[in-house]
């Protein structure tokens, strides 16, 4: 299936969570925060929460900024 | 507030210098302006990760021991506020945020409207939510009876180094307010951040005037004395402004001659 990450077209397997999508991008334990279709998926439910077809997926860390 | 201490949302900083992260040329140079500034909380912004960059940014600002502020830079609505914040919140561990709507690219003014409904949403959902705004005084009261753990008045827009435009506005908020003031965004140099303690603000944020300052460490030392130096002026009270002088040396016993 194919996702939207961070702007950019990605090909997923069927079934792909939050948890594996984050582990591919080299995602830190700590630092980084997960959208998904503009709802902000939680740490604890990463390995649980599945992506779909067409998702909008949004993988944010931290830059420097005032 | 003339408590020794600086509060915030229930935090006690030994600093009245916030640094904000934005416009460092290099992580070590960051470092480094850190060090020197004395600060004990500094900004970071959320974005998009990169997988190409270079070192760690949050590494930096645990090996400084600062507060981590996160800020909903960029965001132009109350929704786009919001939903920055819940992220910051899962990615950086903490409830405080510095809530940043702003209006439009050119001035980067806050959208007061959006503003307040974003501060409103976010005080209810348990943020600590430092709002950068105008120097309104009557939007600074809002945002304060709203719950803000803080109000942070301009001096003058983000990243131009004007200073502080309107000094009596800033006055006015500073006297009004029952949460700390912190002076965000203008500040050019030591001398700016200085008039913004002496004016009745409990706390200086600055970003631009460091980070890109020819020698930053050098600046960040210097914005540390300034707001020091602001502080301790107001406590001791300055003297009134006169239109003629007033002599020093008493006239009394003043030699005679010819």
């Amino acid at each position: 299936m194919k996702v939207v990450v961070n702007g950019e077209a990605r090909a997923l397997h069927d079934a792909s969570t939050v948890a594996e999508l984050a582990s591919a991008l080299d995602a830190g334990p700590s630092g980084v925060a997960v959208a998904v279709n503009d709802e902000v998926i939680a740490r604890s439910a990463w390995t649980t929460t599945a992506l779909h077809e067409g998702d909008r997926v949004e993988v944010l860390g931290a830059m420097q900024g005032g | 507030m003339d408590d020794e201490k600086l509060v915030i949302g229930g935090e006690t900083f030994g600093a009245r210098l916030i640094l904000g992260t934005g416009g460092a040329t290099s992580l070590e140079v960051l470092e480094a302006s850190l060090v020197a500034s004395g600060a004990e909380m500094a900004t970071v912004a959320l974005r998009r990760i990169d997988p190409t960059s270079q070192g760690s940014l949050l590494g930096v600002l645990r090996r400084a021991g600062v507060r981590l502020l996160p800020n909903t830079a960029g965001c132009f609505t109350a929704r786009d506020a919001v939903l920055t914040a819940q992220l910051a919140r899962e990615a950086f561990e903490t409830d405080w945020i510095k809530l940043e709507v702003i209006g439009d690219d050119k001035t980067l003014l806050p959208d007061a409207v959006e503003l307040l409904d974003a501060a409103e949403q976010l005080v209810d959902a348990g943020f600590v939510v430092l709002a950068y705004t105008n120097d309104d005084p009557i939007l600074a009261r809002r945002l304060q009876t709203l719950g803000c753990a803080a109000v942070m008045p301009l001096g003058s827009p983000i990243g131009s180094g004007a200073g502080i435009r309107n000094p009596y506005n800033v006055a006015i908020i500073a006297e009004q307010a029952s949460v700390p003031v912190v002076l965000d965004a203008g500040i050019g140099t030591a001398s700016d951040a200085a008039l913004a303690m002496e004016l009745g603000c409990d706390a200086v944020l600055l970003a631009t005037s460091v980070t890109r300052a020819r020698e930053p460490v050098l600046m960040a030392e210097a914005m540390r004395r300034g707001v020091e130096a602001g502080w301790l002026a107001r406590r001791a009270g300055r003297i009134p402004r006169r239109r003629y002088a007033e002599a020093s040396t008493p006239s009394e016993g003043i030699a005679e001659w010819g």
